[in-house]
């Protein structure tokens, strides 16, 4: 039996053996629990219950994807969400009934391939069974008669000749009174079918301990900005298990410039990106430096990472000085997009060098219009228009607290707002190359353009833009990709090569004649069965009679 | 008129020609319901007798292998010639024609591949439906399907026009990458395949119920006298239809090229998440409908090799398969959050 016991091409159990004996004992328990578990229907069963513990996964939030999302769902619904966290509902992917119904589906394949492996190897080197007495029950059956002067043996011969040209393994049967050739072909079929088989476990296991020896990393770098590949110079850094962090390769990444083109013809699409281009160069350790360029589907692969570019923005200078005029902030800092026109969100502490600690929340435009409420917002993604806008915050930043703060927030609990919002004083508003002083002579603050020698009007360079780069180590990557081609192989392989058996029995008659008769088998599907072994008679016969021909006539008695 | 216009100009005509090839269809159902009419009687008699011979021990589906190379109609009624079943065909092919065109306008409008968002997707999916069922039709006489795969890609590109339409839009970077050309593409012709093993599948488990019926009638013993009238009425034409077993096995080839495209639509869409995304693989909600219908595939492969599941049974997965296919399309892109917020609505 080379398939599980239930699949369809298997001899029907004896209904008397399917009853199993009153008094199993622990080996026999186990040997039935091993044999449910490895039968075609157990297989299909969780094949489906896999498909649909997958579907909770893409109706709620997962954290792997989407924290954010989380967090959001557990404000919206306050209730539920604890109760969804319990049954690992957050975690689909990951939780334990999901990962149980997988391991023990991959258990059944391994349980189930194995035997067939070994069954597979054993038919492979066995002969092709002896012909049936009665072919004219099997496919295609059909039957030739070629007049007298051949004989039986010689007939079956030429037809193993033809049939081994046609990739068959073949083999000969002579009872005495019929000679038979018995043929097979297609053992591709189930190598194929084993091959898909266990490249789907390949898959499982390097996806399972792979992921463990690599990381993943961002990082923020504004225009002229350079990362070495160190832990430090991560802004986040997410190790796998077994990974060591000696193993960075230390080269640096330095962002040159990043471009962006935007759609401007086609007033339906106006804004619209078209183009990210981050221009880095990259510099391995003793080398010298080598531009490169990173693209939203052109990662660059080196010093063993892929570096991704995931996001961008915009990163104005800002400059702040102390009332006595000297410099105590001065750094290009990153504003993250809140709309697709790039009105942009983005904070500023003053830790030191004034009278108090100073926060600032500032908006940036980079194409500013005014709505009739007052509000400003932006119009376009590019910088034809910019302006920042900065509402003050003094008092204590927090930043004392040995707490971990986000650049990207301002915690104002401990501040006092200076300007915007309800203090009645107008926001700050700057644009690129412009100072104001700071309520209550604090100081001042200045919008740095980073293009200064530009024609009056043209903001285009006035602004550094940032980019946000993913930086991966992933050394299974590889074999996932070359254990998925072998599964697609072995899956083509397995639907397309017909496996079927096919016979030509020859009978002598009384008169001499040579009775052909010829039938097939087809194990799985196998469409094209009884037209190829009708033209299998076609040629034989063909065949037989054409070299009658050629030989010297028989003589008549 | 621009080029797009022209495209949406071209969009509406190919409408226009599939409902008429539509109501030709349905037309040539009818008239196979009228032909099933008048051969009843002793035909009933003798199909059912046939019925009863065919349907072997394991009830109804087994006897497979021999008959799984029959392409052949082997309908319980044979039913002859039908002109509106050839108006019906050529009218698609027109349609086709002219949906071919819209495609080709909106590509050339927008300068790239016309599938880069859900108006596209429907416009070069339901293409592809079309063609999928135009090929196969030369080598398997599957025209009785005309009802179903004109009426499907009607209401698809209905709603793509009326739902779905966005202006020509420039690709945004995302999307800039080979794998979009091969991805959506392979998607889509798989979708094909599963659309016509879907409608195969549909028909087959109605021809099964209608094949129980009438060997029930042929059975020895009294003849259920509700199970006879039954199939008096609704769908009588399925008497002029292939058997239960041989559409089974025309759906189970079709499915498993949708399959095998479906594989590689898995593949190659990984390969391009994780240039575009650093991952290869990330449970985003478009990924994991993506898997459960591998999964529900891979099932209906399965269930065609087990024991007691062949038949009726495989046939409702490959049923359930092509839904979620539809859910992926319809109801996840547009409804569900995730990286693949390329449906541009
Ligand atoms: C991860 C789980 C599995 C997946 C995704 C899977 C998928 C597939 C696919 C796609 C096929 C058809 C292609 C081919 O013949 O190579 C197939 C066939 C087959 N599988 Fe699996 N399989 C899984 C587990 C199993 C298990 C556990 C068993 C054993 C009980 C099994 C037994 C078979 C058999 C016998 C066939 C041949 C079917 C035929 O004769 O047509 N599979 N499987």
């Amino acid at each position: 039996m080379s398939r599980p016991s239930d699949h369809y091409d298997s001899p029907a159990p004896h209904s008397d053996g399917a009853i199993t004996q009153p008094t199993l004992g622990l080996v026999g328990w186990l040997r039935w629990v091993w044999r449910q578990l490895t039968n075609m229907r157990t297989a299909l069963f969780l094949l489906l219950l896999l498909a649909v513990a997958a579907v909770p996964g893409s109706l709620v939030p997962q954290r792997s994807s989407d924290p954010n999302g989380v967090t959001q769902y557990f404000t919206d619904n306050p209730d539920l969400a604890p109760a969804l966290d319990k049954i690992q509902a957050f975690d689909v992917y990951s939780s334990a009934w999901f990962s149980a119904i997988y391991l023990l589906l991959f258990i059944s394949l391994i349980g189930c391939v194995i035997p067939r492996t070994k069954h597979h190897y054993l038919a492979l080197r066995a002969r092709p069974p002896r012909t049936p007495a009665r072919l004219a029950r099997l496919a295609g059956f059909t039957t030739r008669t070629v007049p007298a002067g051949t004989d039986a043996a010689a007939a079956v011969d030429s037809a193993r000749g033809l049939l081994k040209a046609g990739g068959y393994r073949v083999a000969l049967y002579d009872t005495g009174r019929e000679f038979s050739v018995s043929a097979e072909r297609g053992y591709l079929r189930e190598t194929g079918n084993l091959l898909f088989h266990f490249a789907l476990v390949g898959i499982l296991i390097t996806v399972g301990f792979g992921s463990g020896f690599g990381f993943s990393g961002q990082r923020v770098l504004v225009e002229g900005q350079t990362f070495v590949n160190t832990l430090l110079a991560y802004d986040s850094f997410n190790p796998g298990r077994f990974f060591n962090d000696e193993s960075l390769d230390p080269y640096k990444l330095t962002l040159n410039d990043f471009s962006v083109t935007y759609e401007t013809q086609n007033l339906k699409a106006y804004g619209q990106p078209i183009d990210f281009t981050a221009g880095v160069s990259v510099t391995r350790r003793g080398q010298a430096a080598e531009p490169a360029e990173v693209k939203v589907n052109g990662p660059i692969r080196t010093g063993g990472t892929d570096v991704y570019l995931l996001g961008n923005g915009y990163a104005p200078t800002v400059t702040v000085k102390n009332p006595a005029g000297v410099v105590v902030f001065t750094d290009a800092v990153p504003f993250l997009p809140q709309d697709a026109n790039l009105t942009s969100l983005g904070v500023i502490k003053v830790p030191d060098g004034l009278a108090k600690q100073l926060g600032m929340i500032g908006f940036f435009y980079p194409t500013q219009a005014e709505a009739t409420t007052g509000a400003f917002y932006s119009t376009f993604p590019d910088l034809q228009y910019p302006l920042l806008t900065l509402n003050v915050y003094a008092g204590d930043l927090g930043l004392d607290a040995g707490v971990p703060t986000s650049v990207y927030s301002l915690d104002t609990d401990k501040m006092t707002q200076l300007t915007g919002g309800k203090t009645g004083a107008k926001s700050i508003e700057l644009k690129p190359g412009e100072t104001q002083q700071l309520p209550n002579g604090l100081g001042s603050v200045t919008f740095d353009d980073a293009h200064p020698g530009a024609k009056t009007g043209d903001f285009s360079g006035s602004v550094l833009r940032f980019a946000s780069f993913d930086i991966h180590h992933d050394p299974t990557q590889v074999w996932v990709l070359s254990f998925a081609v072998l599964a697609l192989l072995g899956l083509l392989t397995s639907l397309f090569v017909p496996r079927r058996r096919v016979w030509v029995k020859a009978t002598e008659e009384a008169d001499g004649s040579l009775r052909l008769e010829y039938a097939g088998l087809a194990r799985g599907e196998d469409p094209a069965l009884e037209s190829v072994v009708s033209a299998l008679a076609d040629k034989h016969s063909d065949l037989l009679i054409s070299s009658q021909l050629a030989a010297p006539a028989p003589e008549h008695t | 008129m621009n080029l797009n216009e022209l495209s949406i100009l071209s969009l509406y005509s190919a409408m226009a020609v599939y409902a008429l090839a539509f109501i030709a269809f349905s037309f040539d159902l009818a008239k196979r319901s009228a032909a099933v009419n008048q051969a009843q009687g002793e035909e009933l008699r003798s199909t059912a007798a046939e019925a009863v011979r065919s349907a072997g021990a394991s009830g109804g589906t087994a006897t497979l292998t021999r008959i799984s190379a029959r392409i052949v109609n082997d309908a319980a009624t044979p039913y002859g010639r039908s002109p509106s079943l050839r108006v019906g065909v050529s009218l698609t092919v027109l349609a086709w024609l002219i949906h071919l065109a819209a495609d080709v306008l909106r590509g050339l409008a927008a300068g790239r591949v016309p599938w880069a968002n859900m108006y596209e997707f429907a416009m070069t999916g339901t293409l592809l439906i079309v063609t999928v069922f135009l090929i196969v039709l030369t080598r398997a006489d599957l025209r009785f399907l005309g009802t179903f795969i004109t009426g499907m890609v009607l209401v698809l590109l209905g709603i793509a026009a009326l739902r779905f339409y966005v202006e020509v839009a420039p690709l945004p970077p995302a999307l800039q990458s080979a794998w979009l050309v091969i991805h959506v593409f392979v998607a889509s012709l798989g979708t094909g395949f599963f659309a016509l093993g879907f409608a195969l599948s549909g028909v087959q488990l109605l021809q099964f119920k209608r094949e129980a019926a009438v060997s029930a009638v042929g059975a020895p013993g009294p003849v259920p006298a509700d199970t006879a009238s039954a199939w008096k009425n609704p769908l009588r034409f399925l008497a002029t239809l292939p058997s239960a077993a041989t559409l089974e096995n025309l759906a189970y080839r079709v499915n498993i090229i949708g399959f095998i495209l479906w594989t590689f639509t898995l593949m190659a869409g990984s390969i391009w998440a994780e240039k575009a995304w650093g991952r290869y693989w990330g449970w985003d909600t478009k990924e994991v409908w993506t898997f459960i219908i591998w999964t529900i595939y891979a099932g209906y492969i399965h269930a065609r090799a087990t024991r007691g599941w062949r038949g009726s049974r495989s046939a409702w997965l490959a049923i359930v398969g092509f839904s979620a296919v539809m859910f992926n399309f319809g109801i996840v892109n547009v409804f569900f959050k995730g990286l693949h917020s390329y449906s541009g609505l």
